[in-house]
């Protein structure tokens, strides 16, 4: 990979991803018919969240400062494994995949981690279903991957990822679409969107992500915040690369179709949050299940 | 040269225990002699097994004994080794940890009974991991299984712990049984009982039967569901460095014992490694989900064992059907895997058996529910239980996680070769592994996080202080080695391709198969920046941090008993498993204008031992009671019964 793709592909990491949060409040905004926050509006928050000082529960202990931390720095790291405008990651290797969902779930453990640490009902409960929800979207997870992993004959993300209209859309389009929809389940269920969780709810009692991060503040709160926002950059970059061919003649193509993808899924998810209400809590789990069995049906169309 | 190293450790550690007992019950000397002398042998043990898998070629050692088909032939080679390293390293950090957490002067009744029994615990499983008679092997095996009996129930007092010993007696009883049945049949196949075995073919009854019979035989020692009844049981009520001992090491005799008895065949029938596979699979998933239901901190640990015995049988599963299959990638991935996580589960299972010990020490209570906000007074073992926490459940850049990739990369390197149907079944181990791994990350966030973090939900002991410096060394040493092996997984490369190259008689390199130097520096990086910022950030935001209550939705006076519990925590996967975890909730009505005080508990009883085995048991029992009248207990009548019974046989086999 060229440095200057390298270069590019940092770039991308590190400022888009609030721009997404932005596009999904603008597209929710004018269904409801409002004029919204203006598309910028997640990068002056943090900004203004970095410059604060900071209040801690006093039960909170070290863990609680440090779980940001983690949350941070594992989904960069993550989303240096992702391919983005360019057919290749920074970071390709052999069994690239299972670090991702791993970095994935080392992240998880610390925010659940520091919703216990204050002893607070509301953040255990948060804590609580979050484990719960996140035990069914790994295995969804799993199995897209190997039906990626059966239909490529790789184990990297950037080769399993690699979708030509030829060879991918040609041969195996039904695969790609059933793991497609299975993944953009688990997308919406990882960065907590409805139908299974709601960002914007003002009740505690029904929170799951928002109710884990309540006593975090100040340039904590930026970290997770700027964390979320990447997970959402990242894991979407996976979904749209399932489907999306790449542009292997010039890199500014590549780039155009791949921001576009992903303008595209911010915009999908602001309109499911507009048109849609979230499931029940109990009915969570069938939906996840359902992933599963979408991508297993994908593993199983594999076989040759 | 190796061979005769380990016979001096086997005597020096076996007669470790005795050696101290001339010192008196109440005497701290007597633990300090046993430890210095279980170190010596140990540390012998250790550079033999160093020796061994640094390529010093194995020596076999053979001189006759006077027992039946007996020989004293001994060799130790890399896959030993592996496991020789383990019991030495487990083995001796248990007698340092010990010497504060279980000393004469606390338990003059039982320290120097403890200290015999363990001396010789370690001494049987060093014996029959280098035995290469099945003799010889079963020796060191009831050595070690009878050790261990008297080990569980040193604290016979207590009922619990009686009962719990009673069970782990009646299953390696029945586990050795299998054994015997193993060894006979491999008797009439080869005509010896030697155990220097190459070249079976797996496709006759008579290996059929000796793999069957191993599987139930060994299994049942390293607690495989559905034959795991002893396990959470002794595993709780043990002094907690035997529960390291056992947890991290014991049950691993069953996974070597399947090791060595897959290694004595050139054709293995591709049903065995799919029969492993599925049962792994079964193990993993349904342990960490009684996991999830405990509420007994070393109960918990114990049904983690499960778990990773599972994780261990899938990767053997994978190897076993690669050699059906002829794929030697797969057979080197699911080796190393297996192998790997045999070791590491040692690292990290005795890891957090000590830090729940030093916990349970100084709290006097096992129930995690009655805990919280330990990491104030115990900052030193909250940290130690938290690299075990992240080791166990396979997150980078521990350990656990490096195992755990190869077994991954075997799953999915099975998906780019043409297996067929096998390769179908094999690929269905991924998404398992990975809800595995996703319960276990829950289990573990409930423990570390309802037993360290948040307030204490019961009064806690006044003089409540961390582990001393004897406790806290030992979880230092194996929390470094998690680190180690996490961080540089390149190292131990080249160790598992020995013990391969004993397994199946061919070399194999795991270079090209495995990223383990890219891993190397990933994981380092993710390290340092984790610490670097983690630490950064913590000590700017310490300084001028404003301290308020926690937040409770606007709620003025929170209390400890709001926060959330062990129960409440796994409420929601409980449920998602109720079918097969069967939750019993128990709860009074709250009725009327003015209610009684309340109560509300639950439990998840073991499926197998609680729901079938005792009901079972206690039918038979009972039916048993019909027989009651031959027993008059008079010598004389006993007598006639033994002399109609041998007329009868005279007469009926003349």
């Amino acid at each position: 990979m060229p440095v200057h793709q390298v270069v590019l592909h940092l770039l991308c990491l590190l400022t888009l991803p609030p721009l997404l949060v932005g596009i999904i409040v603008k597209v929710k905004a004018l269904f409801a018919g409002r004029v919204g926050a203006p598309l910028l509006q997640p990068y002056l928050d943090l900004f203004r969240l970095y410059r604060k000082g900071t209040v801690l529960s006093r039960t909170s202990t070290w863990l609680f400062v440090a779980s940001p931390v983690v949350a941070i720095v594992t989904m960069l790291l993550a989303g240096l494994l992702v391919p983005f405008g360019y057919p290749s990651a920074p970071l390709a290797f052999t069994g690239d995949l299972v670090l991702f969902a791993y970095l994935l779930g080392l992240a998880r453990f610390f925010t659940l981690l520091a919703a216990l640490d204050t002893g607070s009902a509301f953040e255990g409960m948060g804590a609580a279903r979050e484990a719960t929800w996140a035990s069914l979207a790994e295995p969804a997870l799993f199995l897209g991957l190997l039906a990626l992993v059966r239909r490529s004959g790789s184990m990297s993300l950037s080769t399993v990822l690699d979708v030509s209209l030829d060879r991918g859309w040609g041969e195996s389009s039904a695969v790609l679409l059933l793991v497609f929809v299975s993944l953009f389940v688990v997308f919406l269920a990882e960065n907590c969107r409805i139908p299974f969780d709601d960002p914007n709810t003002h009740l505690e009692l029904t929170m799951i992500h928002e109710a884990m991060v309540l006593d975090h503040s100040g340039p904590a709160l930026g970290l997770i915040l700027q964390g979320a926002a990447t997970k959402l950059f990242v894991l979407g970059a996976l979904v749209v690369h399932t489907i999306l061919p790449m542009s292997r003649g010039s890199s500014v193509v590549g780039w155009a179709s791949f921001l576009g993808a992903m303008i595209g899924l911010a915009v999908a998810v602001g309109v499911i949050e507009s048109t849609m209400a979230r499931v029940r809590m109990k009915r969570v789990a069938s939906l996840l299940i359902a992933a599963c069995v979408l991508a297993g049906f994908g593993v199983i169309l594999t076989a040759r | 040269m190796n061979e005769l190293l380990v016979l001096c450790a086997i005597g020096i550690v076996a007669t470790s225990g005795l050696g101290a007992l001339p010192f008196g019950t109440r005497s701290v000397t007597g633990d300090r002699i046993f430890a210095a002398w279980f170190g010596a042998g140990a540390g012998l043990g250790a550079v033999a097994a160093g020796r061994a898998l640094a390529g010093v070629p194995a020596t076999p050692i053979s001189l006759p004994w006077q027992v039946p088909g007996g020989e004293l032939a001994i060799a130790l080679d890399a896959l030993s080794a592996v496991f020789l390293l383990q019991i030495c390293l487990v083995g001796s950090l248990g007698t340092v940890f010990g010497l504060a957490y279980w000393s004469a002067r606390e338990h003059p009744e039982s320290a120097a009974q403890l200290r015999v029994f363990y001396g010789l615990l370690v001494a049987g499983i060093a014996l029959l991991l280098v035995a290469k008679n099945a003799v010889l092997f079963l020796v060191g095996w009831e050595i070690m299984a009878l050790a261990a009996f008297f080990a569980i129930t040193t604290d016979d007092t207590d009922a619990e712990v009686r009962a719990s010993g009673y069970v782990y007696l009646v299953a390696t009883r029945v586990g050795s049984l299998f054994l015997i049945a193993t060894f006979a049949v491999l008797r009439s196949l080869t005509g010896s009982f030697s155990l220097a075995i190459t070249g079976l073919s797996g496709d006759t009854a008579a290996g059929t039967a000796i793999f069957a019979c191993g599987l139930v035989g060994f299994g049942m020692k390293a607690g495989m569901m559905p034959l795991h009844v002893w396990l959470p049981g002794a595993h709780a009520n043990a002094p907690s460095h035997v529960s390291a001992l056992m947890s991290g090491v014991l049950i691993k005799m069953g996974i070597y014992g399947l090791f060595r008895i897959t290694g004595w065949f050139s054709t293995v029938p591709l049903a065995w490694g799919l029969a492993l596979f599925a049962l792994g699979a079964l193990s993993a998933v349904l342990g960490v989900a009684f996991a999830l239901g405990q509420h007994d901190l070393k109960r918990l640990l114990a049904y983690h064992s499960v778990e990773n015995i599972g994780i261990i049988g899938m990767g053997l599963g994978i190897a076993l059907i690669g050699r059906s299959l002829q794929q030697p990638t797969l057979v080197a991935l699911g080796f190393a895997g297996s192998l790997l996580h045999v070791f590491n589960h040692g690292l990290f299972k005795s890891l957090l058996f000590f830090a729940a010990g030093a916990t349970i020490r100084a709290t006097h209570t096992r129930e995690i529910d009655r805990l919280g906000g330990l990491i104030r007074q115990m900052p030193r073992t909250a940290v130690a239980f938290l690299v075990g926490a992240v080791a166990i459940s396979g997150l980078p850049p521990l350990n656990g996680f490096v195992s755990e990739l190869f077994l991954y990369l075997a799953m999915f390197r099975s998906q780019t070769l043409d297996l067929g149907a096998a390769g179908l079944f094999v690929a269905l181990g991924a998404p398992v592994l990975a809800l595995v791994g996703a319960l276990a990350v829950a289990c573990f966030a409930k423990v570390f996080g309802i037993v360290f973090l948040g307030l204490p939900r019961a009064p806690q002991p006044a003089n409540l202080r961390d582990a001393p410096p004897a406790m806290l060394a030992p979880m230092v040493v194996l929390g470094l080695a998690c680190v180690a092996i996490g961080v540089v997984p390149s190292w131990v490369g080249p160790l598992l391709e020995r013990s391969l190259a004993a397994w199946t008689g061919e070399p194999t390199s795991l270079v090209g198969l495995a990223p383990l130097s890219t891993l190397s520096w990933l994981n380092a990086l993710l390290l340092a920046s984790l610490l670097v910022f983690g630490f950064a950030l913590v000590s700017a935001t310490a300084r001028k941090a404003d301290r308020q209550p926690t937040w409770d939705c606007g709620y003025a006076a929170p209390t400890p008993r709001m926060q959330y519990t062990a129960s409440s925590f796994a409420d929601g996967l409980v449920e998602l498993f109720s079918h097969v975890l069967r939750p019993e909730r128990h709860t009074a009505l709250i009725d009327g204008p003015f209610p009684r005080p309340s109560s509300f508990s639950s439990h998840v009883p073991d499926l197998v031992l609680d729901r079938i085995l005792t009901p079972v048991a206690a039918r038979l029992a009972r039916g048993a009671t019909w027989f009651r009248w031959i027993q008059r207990g008079t010598v004389h009548l006993y007598l006639l019964y033994l002399l109609v019974t041998l007329i009868l046989m005279f007469v009926v086999w003349r």
